[in-house]
């Protein structure tokens, strides 16, 4: 095969430059930022700052609320990546075998995707309302006492459900589509071999979609970690109090809600390096799993 | 036809010259709805009323939010002439020195007299420093007050109760009488803040903060509040207080049902209960303590006050006195206080809304402004404190939990003793740095 070869020395840099220019300045340049403000107390309309070292830090790590939202954080992503990653394979294998009306039933499931986390907070806030939330009076005929708002608990179901609802729709549209691209005939000659179909997915299907499950789970892990701060939002109505509350949420709780910039920017450079070993982890460890073709 | 084309395109050119020779001034607020248009309705009366000047408002979301993107505009040097910041934000705005003029120079620079005495007498230090120049211009002010279900008190045979010991005589038989006897809207700002208020009782050091954040303290961890936590969740426990969750809506609306006797919330509720209550309601002061000596003052003012931003041109800042003088002029006050339900906060306003018999037809309304127009004592006249939105997040945290069972009044407070000292020092090496 005939490889190709820039005639010039600068032509890939060049081309690379619109993509480089980018990243510098939306996510090199503002981490920067961080990283320099984490280490200074900040007044807030930038009259003056001073340096105090790993002090900042210090905070973050002997508070014990920082360690709670943590916990939350963590436990928030694995309940919400399991459940939506499970549960969209489960209905995509379901849809796939459909045959009469197929594309009604696909909608039906995708068009949540269109809904943007705080809207589905919105949603997810007044069906666990305290007061008039249907969810809430049905729990409350099982004889759940439940209280979104006040039951730390509580609160942390409703907003898992939440996220979950939310993110079934993008992971189905993958596995279903990672499901039609497994060769016809891969499957055929599974079927002659066996006649268990739950023991013909895990065998064959499965691992044929590693590679887009591995996606998935990098994909849902941001989702959770990262995007649903518009849902912890929104569902909070904007009273942290006793809430459950993601990292991400405390960052901006902190430095937008509370103006306290030096604090704030620890917060997120701790959490860049959760990011930073997060990704080293899945792609080390996970990926060597996962077999493409 | 042609004719009527020139000359209508001749009065356009002359009014956007008009326009054109009128200062531009911008006022930033986080008043959104109903609020907002009555903020349009009044920037266009003044708009109206000279040719000098022409003020924009614009609506920016929150308190927190507007303060936060007056903040960030301040830093990139486009902030507007008026921004408007909440009471829990004004020391994060009053202790930067050089980002506001304070309203009381301002005036005086254009030749007008601010003489605090017009001024309501919880209003008059609230946005003031030490010496009591006015720094914020008053604007949108409430106060915490009782709004009472007057079924549930005649089915009970009770009268509204004017302290919380009256409170306990009577939440036995509103309870059998098949009601939640008391609930609350804001915690922070009606058992904490008012209560320090109302019953007089220090609230910081430094003078409640007033002399500088450098060394304020929170006084929280006092015998006097926690004896009033103790009792809030003896009477939880007990089934006289309901608890809805921290947003004031969640609270609000079992009272709006019917099923509350007792609703303490904002002094400018009652226009939106009248549309939504289901039964009957009238309105008197928030009760005090008949146990603490001195108790029974006026309560603080919630709501914001207007600051005039720092770094603007002297013709713009001529324009944000004039509209000031404007906004406090007893015309305008009764008009904003008639629409929104928040107090006038100028005696001549209040005046006239008496004449005009307002309160006649609706005393409700008159209820927030006599409580604030009590006399007056040393510690009800307002707090500084600074990172105050995140003091309040942690109140209402600890509250929780306590309110839960999941922890002891002793607890709650020392942790909000703590963690509030925390921040009120950070607060302080912040302004230290700035100065």
């Amino acid at each position: 095969m005939k490889r190709v070869q820039f005639q010039s020395r600068w032509v890939p840099y060049v081309l690379l430059l619109p993509q480089l220019t980018i990243v510098c300045l939306f996510f090199l340049w503002p981490a920067g930022e961080a990283i320099r403000s984490s280490f200074y107390l900040e007044d807030p309309f930038g009259f003056g700052s001073t340096f105090v070292g790993l002090d900042n830090f210090k905070t973050i790590l002997s508070d014990p609320e920082y360690f709670k939202a943590a916990a939350f954080t963590a436990v928030f992503t694995f309940l919400v990546a399991f459940f939506a990653l499970s549960l969209s394979l489960l209905l995509a294998v379901k849809a796939d075998k459909v045959v009469k009306g197929a594309t009604v039933y696909k909608t039906l499931i995708i068009w949540v995707y269109a809904v943007a986390p705080p809207v589905t907070g919105l949603i997810g806030a007044m069906l666990f309302d305290v007061n008039i939330g249907p969810f809430t009076h049905l729990a409350h005929d099982f004889g759940w006492d439940m209280r979104v708002g006040v039951n730390y608990y509580d609160t942390a179901f409703a907003m898992v459900v939440a996220a979950v609802w939310n993110q079934i729709p993008i992971n189905f549209i993958y596995f279903l589509s990672g499901l039609q691209s497994i060769p016809k005939a891969v499957q055929e000659a599974a079927s002659i071999d066996c006649r268990s179909s739950f023991k013909r997915f895990w065998t064959v299907t499965f691992p044929l979609l590693a590679p887009t499950g591995f996606f998935m789970l990098v994909i849902n892990i941001t989702y959770a970690m990262f995007d649903t701060f518009g849902l912890v939002d929104v569902m909070t109505k904007n009273e942290p109090a006793n809430n459950p509350v993601t990292l991400v949420y405390k960052v901006y709780a902190d430095g937008f809600r509370g103006n306290d910039l030096g604090g704030s920017s620890a917060q997120s450079v701790v959490l860049m390096i959760v990011v930073f070993a997060l990704t080293i982890v899945q792609f080390r460890f996970v990926e060597r799993r996962v077999h493409y073709n | 036809m042609i004719k009527r084309l020139v000359s209508f395109s001749i009065s356009l050119a002359l009014l956007s010259n008009t326009a054109l020779a009128a200062t531009e001034i911008t006022w930033w607020h986080g008043m959104g709805g109903k609020l907002g248009d009555v903020v349009n309705e009044i920037a266009n009366r003044y708009n109206a009323s000279q040719a000098d000047c022409h003020l924009t408002p614009a609506f920016k979301g929150t308190y927190e939010e507007t303060l936060t993107a007056g903040i960030a505009a301040f830093r990139a040097g486009e902030q507007p002439n008026i921004l408007q910041v909440f009471d829990a934000g004004s020391a994060t705005i009053i202790n930067a020195k050089g980002a506001v003029i304070p309203a009381q120079d301002l005036l005086e620079q254009e030749g007008v007299k601010l003489n605090p005495d017009d001024y309501i007498d919880g209003v008059r230090n609230f946005y003031a420093d030490a010496s009591g120049k006015f720094i914020g211009m008053p604007f949108n002010s409430s106060s915490p007050i009782m709004y009472f279900n007057k079924e549930a008190l005649a089915k009970a045979g009770v009268e509204p109760p004017k302290t919380w010991e009256e409170f306990e005589a009577i939440a036995p038989k509103l309870k059998d009488a098949g009601y939640v006897p008391l609930v609350q809207s804001h915690m922070p700002w009606i058992f904490v803040e008012n209560f320090f208020s109302r019953n007089n009782v220090q609230f910081a050091s430094n003078d409640n903060g007033y002399k500088g954040a450098e060394g304020t303290k929170i006084l929280i961890n006092t015998p006097e509040i926690k004896m009033h936590w103790t009792h809030v969740k003896d009477w939880k426990d007990k089934g006289w207080f309901g608890f809805y969750g921290v947003p004031g809506p969640d609270n609000q609306k079992p009272f709006e049902e019917g099923k509350v006797a007792l609703f303490l919330a904002s002094s400018g509720a009652f226009g939106g209960l009248a549309k939504t209550a289901s039964m009957p309601f009238g309105s008197t002061f928030l009760p005090y303590w008949g146990s603490i000596k001195g108790a029974g003052v006026h309560s603080f003012i919630g709501g914001a006050a207007l600051f005039a931003m720092s770094g603007k041109a002297a013709a713009e800042n001529a324009c944000t006195a004039k509209f000031f003088s404007f906004l406090t002029s007893p015309e305008i006050q009764y008009y904003w206080h008639k629409e929104t339900g928040y107090v006038p906060v100028t005696k001549a306003a209040y005046e006239l809304a008496k004449a005009d018999g307002y309160y006649a037809k609706t005393p409700d309304a008159e209820t927030g402004i006599k409580q604030l127009s009590l006399p007056g004592a040393e510690w009800d006249k307002g707090y500084r404190m600074g990172f105050y939105v995140q003091i309040r997040d942690v109140m209402n945290r600890e509250f929780v939990k306590l309110l839960n069972g999941d922890e002891s009044v002793d607890a709650a407070f020392a942790t909000i003793e703590t963690d509030s000292n925390a921040l009120l020092e950070k607060f302080a090496k912040t302004t230290a740095a700035s100065n």
